[in-house]
């Protein structure tokens, strides 16, 4: 997103925010990211199971402590109701992605086995292109988009992450 | 009923005594709803006095301080009011008019984005769309901003949500899943801060505004008492020890006592209660107390850690913890570190240099003035050389006796913060000491001072110029002067006179005294007291900006130093 970013040294890493569903909310929570310059790498907000409240995964990159102090900053704000930076082994994790990859009629069937491959779906397919779906990890997304480069991607929209906690205990 | 009779009920319901306004076209049914109601209206003349008054009111009683405002430039001219509240944890509520909800977006007459102008500077903020929130939100509002770590909260409130009709007041339960005010004391941590205070030989109470705020004031001098700790306190902190006590060493950081500097470099621990580190404190951080134990307690959890890693720390009320505290502690072997301490005291105590018959200094007004009110008046000021020349010469023994704005730095809040504090406690001596920069920035509200005939004293400390940055121009950079020069001044006796308030001047240092009884002998309304000063003094001790403590500048020099880094 437009933010200066100024922290990029350092691992990626995921918050999952539960936040009440209120006007603003979104804003407050760019807004710390923001401020203290750490770029908000995906973003991905839907309504949370429990009524009122929404739940937001947010990747940044940035070092530990930097993050840290994002989390309690978050923690502090009055609309958020939890927040937690996971570790991708506590989490199960899932993107979805369309990719519209560029499909002479020559390279058709090659285009189609990498898909195959990955096992992405063919959602939309026209005279020279073809839209596909796939969703996994991302960096399953990540390696698809490297190989359907070879061929030419018109365009493309990712999700960004979206996490659970494994087990029982919600997120 | 409509909303905004909804609005001044909640108030009525919260124990509101004034509310401080400034009318408009969108709080129009806000302003018809308060004739009648139990709130006296302080008619400001500009918003930003009106925050400074809420502030100062909230400062001096502890209790939110309300602003009514209308929408557009009136909410705008809120934000400095705003940003000072938050950075020095005042509560304070504004309300704002605002357009109707169905032409919010549309760049509408007076049509300001409040709400989201205003996310930086609050602790948290309401736009109203639905009437039947007001009740719910007017409760959550107060809620939040007293409790936990205090804060601004803003209400924006569209014109059509306060018109709307209602025949019975909506449910005002609150919902607010996400906000918990830290409770109880953790005990285990406690025992931490105990077991690690006990091996110390050299410890130094770190005492910030947190301790006022909880109240906590007794506990730290029984805390100080119990252990033969010293104490120093910062500038927000001031009042919560007393500072002629002899444990006292003053404020410390950039313009604190020498002493109280000498004793953060040479501490082996530093107990921050209610303080957080700030960078006026601290100096470069890298260097901070390196060898020292680091303690700190604070309400707010985004404080611990955030500057300082302390070896311990409790996150919850002081007052609480402390008194938790308290029974695991016995004295410490500090004689030792105390006579040290007494040695730099006496080697190093602060003074300035009065010629009878010379050029007025300011740290000898404020002097004086500490003297003759024996150091009982409530003192608020505003930002600048005079701001830290009372905060080293006015001692303060009692909490909510010293305001001034710490975090925000902001001149202009002296003034009106000395109004508000006047009506939290009508029947004392409130002083407002500001320089002859901030004081222009919000000196029209001389009128509301005389309108409510308050007893106030405002001592105008005149040394035309915006001096603490000539200091740095000074100092920093090569003697050139730029944009501090503030020829052009009024006679702030014949400004006073012209709002049919009194002035005195003051020009001598023989005239000092008879002035300032004078003065504080008035009591017919409000008094400008306009002091002539020397020009050119800076103010000593300095730690530069971005250096460490211990390159602290203890008498006044010439010398040439290097451009602050780091820090600004």
């Amino acid at each position: 997103m437009a933010v200066e970013a100024v922290n990029n040294a350092g691992a990626a890493h995921t918050i999952s925010v539960l936040v009440a569903d209120k006007p603003g909310v979104l804003v407050r929570v760019a807004t710390v990211f923001a401020r203290r310059g750490f770029n908000i790498d995906s973003l991905a907000v839907s309504p949370a199971h429990q009524k009122g409240l929404s739940r937001m995964t947010v990747v940044t990159h940035g070092k530990e402590e930097g993050v840290t102090q994002i989390v309690k900053q978050l923690d502090k704000l009055i609309d958020v109701v939890h927040v937690y930076d996971y570790a991708e082994m506590d989490v199960v994790s899932r993107e979805m992605a369309i990719v519209k990859v560029r499909t002479p009629s020559d390279k058709r069937s090659a285009v189609m086995e990498v898909a195959n491959i990955f096992r992405a779906k063919s959602v939309d397919i026209g005279k020279g292109s073809v839209v596909f779906e796939i969703t996994g990890s991302s960096s399953k997304l990540d390696a698809f988009e490297s190989m359907m480069d070879e061929f030419g991607i018109i365009e493309m929209m990712r999700t960004g992450k979206l996490i659970l906690r494994r087990g029982e205990t919600p997120t | 009923m409509i909303g905004a009779d909804l609005v001044i009920r909640a108030l009525e319901k919260e124990g509101v005594e004034y509310i401080f306004g400034y009318p408009g076209g969108a709080n129009l049914p806000l302003f018809d709803s308060l004739v009648g109601s139990k709130l006296k209206l302080v008619l400001v003349r500009h918003e930003q006095g009106a925050v400074h008054m809420a502030d100062g009111y909230a400062r001096a009683s502890g209790k939110p301080g309300v602003v009514l405002v209308t929408s557009g430039p009136g909410a705008t001219n809120t934000v400095t009011g705003l940003l000072t509240a938050n950075m020095d944890s005042s509560p304070v509520i504004v309300l704002c008019g605002q357009t109707l909800t169905v032409n919010l977006g549309k760049d509408a007459f007076q049509e300001a984005d409040v709400f989201n102008i205003t996310i930086p500077v609050v602790k948290h903020s309401y736009l109203v769309s639905n009437p039947n929130d007001i009740p719910r939100v007017m409760r959550e509002a107060f809620h939040i901003c007293r409790t936990g770590r205090p804060g601004p909260v803003l209400v924006d409130l569209p014109k059509d949500v306060t018109s709307k009709a209602f025949e019975s007041v909506p449910d005002d339960t609150m919902d607010i899943p996400g906000y918990h005010v830290p409770e109880g004391v953790d005990r285990k941590g406690v025992e931490k801060l105990a077991a690690l205070l006990k091996t110390s030989r050299r410890p130094l109470l770190y005492v910030g505004q947190g301790a006022i705020i909880s109240g906590a004031h007794r506990e730290v001098l029984a805390l100080a008492e119990k252990l033969h700790a010293p104490v120093t306190t910062t500038l927000l902190g001031k009042g919560a020890f007393p500072e002629t006590h002899p444990l006292a060493v003053g404020m410390l950081g950039m313009h604190g006592t020498a002493y109280a500097n000498y004793s953060v470099v040479n501490c082996d621990l530093i107990f921050s209660i209610g303080a957080r580190w700030d960078d006026r404190i601290t100096g470069k951080l890298s260097e901070f107390c390196l060898d020292a134990v680091k303690l700190h307690i604070d309400i707010d959890p985004a404080e611990i850690g955030k500057l300082i890693r302390p070896n311990a720390s409790v996150v919850g009320d002081a007052k609480l913890v402390l008194k938790e505290l308290l029974p695991m502690v016995s004295k410490l072997k500090t004689e030792e570190w105390l006579s040290t301490i007494e040695g730099w005291k006496k080697q190093y105590p602060l003074k300035y240099d009065q010629p009878l018959d010379g050029e007025l200094t300011m740290q000898y007004v404020l002097d004086r003035l500490y003297h003759l009110t024996k150091g009982q008046a409530i003192v608020s000021t505003d930002v600048g050389q005079h701001q830290m020349w009372a905060a080293q010469f006015y001692l303060t023994s009692k909490p909510r006796q010293w305001l001034s704005s710490g975090g925000a730095g902001t001149m202009g809040f002296g003034f009106p913060a000395a109004i508000g504090a006047q009506l939290a406690r009508p029947g004392e001596l409130v002083v407002a000491v500001v320089g002859d920069g901030g004081y222009q920035m919000t000196f029209c509200e001389l009128s509301t001072a005389a309108l409510l005939k308050l007893p106030l004293k405002i001592l105008v400390l005149n040394n035309r110029y915006l001096g603490m940055v000539r200091q740095w121009q000074e100092l920093f950079f090569e003697d050139t002067l730029s944009g501090v020069d503030l020829e052009g001044n009024p006679d702030f006796v014949k400004h006073a006179e012209s709002y049919g308030i009194r002035g005195l001047k003051l020009e001598k240092a023989a005239d000092v005294d008879a002035v300032l009884k004078e003065a504080l002998a008035y009591n017919k309304g409000p008094i400008v007291i306009e002091a002539l000063t020397e020009r050119h003094a800076n103010v000593f001790p300095m730690i530069p900006a971005g250096a460490a403590v211990r390159d602290m500048i203890v008498e006044p020099t010439r010398r040439k130093m290097a451009k602050p880094e780091g820090s600004t």
